[in-house]
């Protein structure tokens, strides 16, 4: 009870400094407290697993949410993978400030279905900033310059649950050097409207395994690793988007079995500028050496916001 | 009366100065696979007629348009959408001021948007409307957004808030 009344405490901590942020960042850009909902439909991107408005697992240039420079947007997400022997659940909040600047807050919960990891019950928080820093991907369709943005993650692992009988309470007892870590990113966004495309590369530095979900850096090593990360979409229509999705990680800890990228194919639908729905179909490789099996399958994204 | 042809002049040749580098930054399709994608010069004369009334039924922009001629923006419009969709027409890029003797002064993209002050919401909420337009009459997302892609930078000339 004194535990939960601390997480609570701690979140509304967070809640109210992401509140004061965003205060202060609204009048050093002078900008409407009116929510102007003026982008286009769909440039706020979804939400990525991490929290960050993107792809789906890749975080895009673009800032979420539908305020131009003058306004402000924010959205909340909720997202379920589920793979043959584990699932992943993702939730949070974003807000884009000015069309320039994006926080985020996610927390992710990783489970295991599949025995010896039936119970296994792994938490992790991510704090995001993402700043937009070049070019325009919607208006400059007469030049090949992208949208820039960099953005860091700040990831904190919870603890392992489920393995108490083994002992294992955390990422550190599994190899990680660590259950904290921050991932850099740069990420290119550009939409082409002449061939109906969104195009987006990311470059992310990151120690972190499977996502951080097995924690940062590991027995095999401890450094910073440049990943690559990529998103293509072709956009059917205003409303709805086809796309894939590639995001490689490091492989630093011997428990994370033969780490490889994530890909995915996604349909995402926009019917209103309040609501999107992304489906994908994910492939996350092995995931730990404790279940060799190929992991893959649905993924379903509920975005709401403005 | 040769005074008045150059001012007339005048005006022109500084519109045309002023429209030079935001014009420079489209060329018009060299073919007119969109221009055919639109329907020709009905298909763009039923897209224009359809988007009139929405902006004009627009809150987010109407007011915009309050002392605007619309029958002239039409036909600048169907000018515009022909030229950079590859058709065989001409856009002017002139607007003349709406007064009661019909001799406003002339204007060019940039300088007729000069004292709107438009948002970059109320350029895409137009670009909306116009996409929405485009979709009524049936026509390819493809194309539609071949004709965006020509019309999206104009933003740097229109948005001026």
């Amino acid at each position: 009870m004194q535990n939960n009344n601390n997480t609570v405490l701690r979140r509304t901590g967070a809640v109210l400094a992401l509140a004061a942020t965003l205060a202060a960042a609204g009048d050093a850009l002078a900008i409407d407290s009116t929510p102007d909902m003026g982008k286009f439909l769909a440039t706020g991107g979804v939400s990525e697993v991490d929290g960050a408005g993107g792809g789906g697992i890749t975080p895009w240039a673009l800032i979420t949410g539908y305020g131009t420079r003058d306004s402000w947007g924010a959205n909340a997400h909720y997202t379920y993978l589920k793979t043959q022997d584990y699932s992943l659940g993702s939730y949070g909040v974003a807000v884009g400030i000015a069309d320039r600047v994006e926080l985020s807050l996610a927390q992710q919960q990783f489970e295991g279905s599949a025995a010896p990891l039936n119970h296994l019950n792994i938490k992790q928080d991510i704090i995001g900033v993402k700043v937009r820093v070049a070019g325009d991907a919607v208006y400059e369709q007469d030049s090949p310059m992208p949208q820039l943005a960099v953005g860091v993650q700040y990831k904190r692992n919870k603890g392992v649950g489920g393995l108490g009988a083994l002992g294992v309470t955390n990422v550190t007892q599994l190899g990680a050097r660590d259950d904290h870590g921050y991932d850099y990113y740069v990420s290119a966004t550009k939409i082409l409207f002449e061939q109906s495309l969104l195009l987006n590369g990311t470059l992310r530095a990151t120690k972190a395994n499977q996502m951080g979900i097995l924690g940062f850096g590991g027995d095999k090593g401890d450094d910073v690793r440049i990943m690559p990360e990529a998103s293509a979409a072709y956009l059917i229509n205003r409303k709805l988007a086809l796309g894939a999705e590639y995001r490689n990680q490091p492989h630093n800890l011997g428990a994370d079995a033969n780490a490889r990228g994530y890909y995915d194919v996604f349909l995402a639908y926009f019917p209103t500028k309040n609501v999107s729905l992304t489906a994908a179909y994910a492939n996350l490789g092995q995931i730990t050496i404790f279940n060799t099996r190929n992991q893959s399958g649905w993924y379903l994204s509920l975005q709401t916001g403005f | 009366m040769m005074t008045l042809t150059k001012i007339t002049a005048l005006i022109l040749l500084s519109g045309a100065a002023l429209a030079a580098p935001v014009a420079s930054a489209q060329t018009p399709y060299t073919d007119d696979t969109v221009y055919q994608g639109l329907g020709g010069k009905d298909g763009i004369k039923h897209i224009v007629d359809t988007f009139i009334p929405m902006v004009l039924a627009d809150p987010r922009i109407k007011d915009s348009f309050a002392d605007f001629d619309m029958q002239q923006l039409a036909v600048r419009l169907g000018e515009q959408f022909c030229e950079f969709s590859g058709g065989p027409c001409k856009y002017t890029g002139k607007y003349r001021d709406k007064t009661m003797d019909g001799v406003g002064t002339v204007r060019d993209m940039a300088t007729v948007h000069q004292d709107l002050k438009i948002t970059n919401a109320q350029f895409n909420a137009l670009a909306e409307d116009l996409q929405i337009a485009m979709e009524r009459n049936n026509v390819p997302s493809s194309v539609s957004n071949k004709l965006i892609a020509k019309l999206a930078p104009m933003q740097r000339a229109i948005v001026t808030k």
